[in-house]
Parts: C-alpha cells; structure tokens; sequence
C-alpha cells in the first residue's frame, strides 16, 4: 500500500478507499496467450503524467516504444499488445457518443469538505487542485446522448480526478443519471474507472454504495435498462455496488477488476497472486462478467445491446 | 438444527473471566486492583474496610466516567474491538427465547463468518443475520475474523429473501473488520456478492432492524447493513475504512491511526450528526465489555422499539421510504437537485 499506482493518468493514488486497486500497483498477469502474458507481466505503471509530453511513449503493458499521436489515433489501445489505456472522461464520453449528442448535466454540483478532511494536506486543497487541472467539480461526468442513434442516459467516472473515487457528488451524479434515464425513458450506461469509495468523506462516501444502488432499483421498477462498462482499474466500493448491480456488467480487455486491491490481498495472505487474477478474463472465467468488449467495437456492442432491450419485435 | 438457544461460541465471561484492560483504562485498571486487594484482605482478615472500598469504588466510577466522557475517536475503535465485548452469538445465546440457525448459500458453502436463523425475540418471530467473529482463538480462525466471503453475503440473502417471503422482520448486527480480502473471496465475486446484497436490502418487502455492535467495517458491512433503522451501540464505529488502512494510504505510516481514526469521523455521535444512523444505544459506564448483560438489554430494547414502531407502518410505505432514505441519505438539505 506504501507505493502507490501512480496509474495512467495523474491519479493521486491516495483518495480511494478500502480494498481498492488505486493504491495497488497491479501485478498483471494475463491469460490472454504466452506471448502477451511476458508483456503484462511486466507491466507498471508510469510515473509519468498523463501522456508524456514527448513524441513517443512506453506502453504501460508491453514496454514497447509506441507513437504518441498513433496511440491516441488508436483511441489509447496499444498497437503491439492490445492494452486499453485508462481514457480520460471527455475522451471516453467522446469515443463512445454519436458527434454532437451530448448534454452534460448537473456539472455544476462540487464536493464539500464536510469533514474538514486533514491528512498531510487538506481534502479541500486536492480538489482544487483537480479541479483546476481537469476542468471539472468531480470524477463523474453524467448527462444524455446517443449511440449510433440509440438514446442513453451516459455516466463516466474520470480516473484522473482522485482515482475517480466516489465521494457524495459521484454518488448522487449516478443517481442522477439513473433518473434521467427513468424519466426520459433512455437506456443508462456507465463506465467505471475507480479505487473505490473516497475516504476524505467518511462514511458519507461509504453510504453512496447504498444511494446508487437505492437509485438503481427505483430504475428496475420502472422497467429501466442499465449497462455497466468496467474499465481499468475498477475496484473496492464502486464494484460492490452500482457497477455490479447493473442488467449487463461488461469490461474492456485486461482491466483490473475487484474488490480489494491485489496488493491488499498479497500483503494479507503473504503470497503470490495467480497469473491473471482480477483481470477481465478472469473474471468472465469466473462467471462474474456478461461479455468483454474491445474499445474498437464499444459503439456497435452497446448500441445492439440496447436494441434487445426494446423487445421481441425487430422491425 | 433445531438446537434451543444453542450457540457454538463461548460468552464472554465463559472464555475470559478477567476483563481485559485497554491502553487508557490503565487508571482505571489500577482502582480495580486495589479495590480486589482490598477485597482480599478483608476476606482473609474479617477487618471491616468496607468503607475504604465504597470510597474507592465511588473514585474508580468517577475515573470512569471522566475517561469515557472524553474518549478520543481511537480510543473508541479500542473498545469496539474489545475482546470482551458481546458479540453476535452472545446476542444470540442471550437475548433471544428461541434460535434455530439456518446454514449455507446453497451454491458453494456456509460461512460462518456470517450467521443466519429464525428467532424468537420476546415472543416476536424474526430472521436474525449477524456477523460472527467468534471468542476463542479457534473460533475466532473458524470465522476468519469475522471477515464474510461471498457465500457469506449469499446465505444472508438467501435467508432474507425467506424471511420476506414469511413476512418475518430481519435484525442484523454488525460486527465485522470487513469483506474478506482473498483470492477465494475474489474468485466468487466479493463486490457483486455485497452489490446484490445492498440493492436487494433496499426493497426487501418486510421491516429490516440494523444494529452496529461493535465495528461496522465498510462494505463488509454494509452488504448486511441496509435497513429501515440504523441504531448503534455508543461505543461502536462505522467506516469507510478501517483507521490503519486509511493511515497506511493516506499517511503512509502506521503511527497516524489514531489521526485517521479521528479524521473519519466514524464514532456513532459523528454518525448521527451527519444523518447516516438513526439513533445511539448508550453503553454502561466504562464500555460494554464491562457489564455485557446491560448492554445487551439495551439492544433488546432498541430492537424491540423499532420493530414496534415499524409495525405500524404499511409495507409499501415503509419500502418507499427506504428506498428515499438511502437515495439521499447523508445529504444537506436543498444540496442536490430534485428533479422529480
């Protein structure tokens, strides 16, 4: 826990609660042949922020020298070994609506340092800092959209902003999220990129784990149809509640997915992880996963997906 | 199966007979063994000094009172880790009239980390769910600490839905450090285990009775902790985190537990300031661990008053309204938009 992730994206390792994968660097070992196995393995993640600012840059996964602008070409997947680089929010809502659809909602609600939250610095002082760079109050960007003309109410945790921890405004954006898609009768799809519960807000942050799924049961009472996208990292309070409740729980290839952190579970049990633990193809393996999605066909797969939620008749 | 009252656990004063004494309890401890010297030698001599330990008692009281009355937020993690603290299977060997554990997920296995049953607490039947941590050390391993697996959160819900079905209230107490934090536990699905638990707890269709005992740690307790009443124990903490963790990420270092403890605010007067709980049990002067019966009759009491107060309440405007607490619990009024 002491040599934190400082993971794709200048993530402050340390907002993210229990049993998180934020302060884990994660030992990835993947399923997914020899070949690409010897590359995962040697994953760690970058010191670096962001993108470095040069013309090229070191896969996170395989270490391979890739093009910048051909790595962001490719939507942040590794040319060489198929790694999905953590997207920053606005990308994401970007790759994944149709041109000019989105409207973004309730971007205006900002986190409170209810507890006056003093570690070595201030609560108060981190989010600004955020807050500043980003551009945005909080780590949720919620609003409405379409996919190739599928109407969605749209809900993506930015991993940039404290480890997209959930505090209360990310708690009650999806909330908020799964009310507009309740009354605008839209489909509710949410991408997850989070260490979990925000500790700063206590158990306040503890009690969003209650909210989003309170709000997610009022949309399955009214018939609503939710689709979770897990990407990497996806961990502690936010997989053990919204994401894991919605209708469908996708992941894009090799996140780390989980409860606790992987570092959490070495240090508890003293020993190895096995090859490909808390990966996404673990964990389809293991039965906890609909279906894992490539970046590359996000769009198509979700817009389907959505189709079957109209009913039987195709025409 | 059908064991009367049976509880696989020994109580308190069956395993320890000494109470154990805490950090800050040193002054206190020291009366206490004066007071039992005192005791002795009045036995052994017949002098009579019973004066002399009314006076100290009378000052060892007052010790305790000033000690409990400014207990800092570690201190009270102390106490709700006592281990002469009641735990769930003295609740259970103590409050009820009759229990018959119900065991197993039935799909993988049976926790016992988790324990579930049919109770009869003054002649109303209910289904109780509760953490169990276990007293001796061989208990204690057989329950993992009190740390559930997935098939513990499993069993648990598979028994509320029963007791839903049955139209039986659930009490649940909670008592646990956390999820568990293994390659088992991953495997079976920790998250999406504690997941399904909070959403279905949300609409379960009959009263549901929560009560913090001891330590409420995160989702481990949540996953069993959503309720139409949140009541708990003075002395008990409820976090996001626990307070090591939280030093060990945040801080870095081990020695900062006490500062994460209070930065927390995980004590039940700050869980009740921020609207998260709805009501405090107070302990016995000097902690549960120091008269268990007391504060388990306070539980009863706590108990028994919000089901009755439940009762009254038509199940559809109870669901509804639980589902409206937790859409906004915690929150400042007029802070998030209402859209409908």
């Amino acid at each position: 826990m002491s040599d934190p992730l400082e993971a794709p994206g200048e993530l402050p390792p340390d907002v993210a609660a229990p049993g998180n994968g934020a302060e884990n660097g994660p030992e990835s070992r993947d399923g997914a042949g020899q070949k690409r196995e010897g590359r995962l393995a040697r994953l760690r993640f970058s010191k670096k922020r962001d993108m470095p600012g040069g013309l090229w840059l070191k896969c996170e996964s395989c270490a391979s020298v890739i093009f910048r602008k051909e790595l962001e070409q490719k939507d942040r997947v590794c040319p060489s070994c198929d790694f999905h680089f953590t997207l920053p929010g606005r990308e994401r809502v970007a790759l994944t609506l149709d041109p000019g659809t989105w409207v973004e909602h309730y971007s205006e609600l900002a986190p409170l340092d209810r507890l006056k939250f003093r570690e070595k610095g201030s609560y108060q002082d981190k989010l600004a800092a955020a807050s500043n760079r980003l551009g945005q109050q909080d780590a949720l960007l919620c609003g409405t959209g379409e996919i190739l003309g599928r109407r969605v109410a749209l809900a993506v945790l930015d991993f940039s902003f404290l480890g997209g921890s959930m505090g209360e405004v990310v708690g009650e954006k999806i909330a908020l999220a799964t009310d507009l898609a309740r009354s605008e009768k839209r489909a509710f799809v949410v991408f997850t990129a989070s260490g979990g519960a925000r500790m700063h807000e206590g158990a306040l942050s503890l009690m969003q784990m209650a909210k989003t799924c309170a709000a997610l049961a009022r949309l399955n009472a009214a018939g609503g149809f939710s689709i979770c996208v897990m990407t990497h990292p996806t961990t502690g309070g936010v997989t053990a509640s919204f994401a894991s409740v919605c209708d469908l729980v996708l992941a894009e290839p090799g996140a780390l997915i989980g409860f606790a952190g992987p570092r959490v579970i070495a240090t508890t049990l003293r020993q190895e992880l096995p090859s490909g633990f808390q990966r996404s193809e673990f964990l389809m393996q293991k039965g906890m996963l609909d279906a894992i999605v490539s970046r590359g066909t996000m769009r198509q797969e979700l817009a389907r997906l959505i189709d079957y939620s109209l009913g039987p008749r195709a025409d | 199966m059908a064991e009367k009252k049976k509880s696989s656990e020994s109580t308190a004063r069956e395993a320890g007979g000494k109470v154990a004494s805490l950090p800050f309890e040193r002054p206190i401890q020291e009366y206490e063994e004066r007071i039992s010297a005192l005791e002795t030698l009045a036995r052994n001599t017949k002098l009579d000094i019973s004066g002399e330990i009314k006076t100290l008692r009378a000052l060892m009281e007052e010790k305790l009172r000033e000690t409990y009355a400014k207990l800092t937020a570690w201190e009270r993690v102390t106490v709700a880790r006592h281990p002469n603290r009641p735990i769930t299977s003295d609740y259970i060997a103590t409050l009820l009239d009759d229990f018959h554990e119900l065991h197993g997920d039935r799909a993988f296995g049976d926790d016992p980390a988790i324990v579930t049953g049919f109770a009869t607490m003054a002649g109303r039947r209910m289904l109780i769910v509760g953490n169990r941590k276990g007293r001796t050390t061989k208990e204690r391993l057989r329950c993992n600490f009190g740390c559930a697996h997935p098939e513990g959160y499993r069993k648990a819900l598979r028994k509320m839905k029963l007791a839903e079905k049955l139209g039986l209230p659930i009490v649940s107490l909670i008592n646990t450090p956390g999820a568990y934090p293994g390659i088992g536990a991953e495997e079976r699905g920790q998250a999406m285990a504690i997941a399904e638990n909070i959403l279905a707890m949300v609409t379960l269709r009959v009263p549901i009775v929560v009560v913090v005992i001891g330590e409420g740690g995160s989702g481990g307790a949540l996953g069993i902790g959503v309720g139409d009443r949140v009541l708990m124990l003075e002395h008990a903490y409820y976090s996001v985190i626990s307070p090591e963790g939280c030093a060990a990420i945040l801080w870095k270092d081990a020695e900062k537990t006490p500062d994460a403890a209070e930065a927390l605010k995980l004590t039940a007067p700050d869980l009740l300031s921020l609207g998260i709980i709805d009501r405090i049990l107070p302990e016995p002067l000097g902690g549960a661990h120091r008269a268990p019966e007391q504060a388990m009759a306070t539980v009863k009491q706590g108990i028994l008053a919000a089901l009755d107060e439940l009762a009254t309440i038509p199940i559809d405007q109870l669901v509804a309204a639980r589902g409206e607490k937790y859409r906004r619990i915690g929150e400042l009024p007029g802070r998030f938009p209402r859209p409908d």
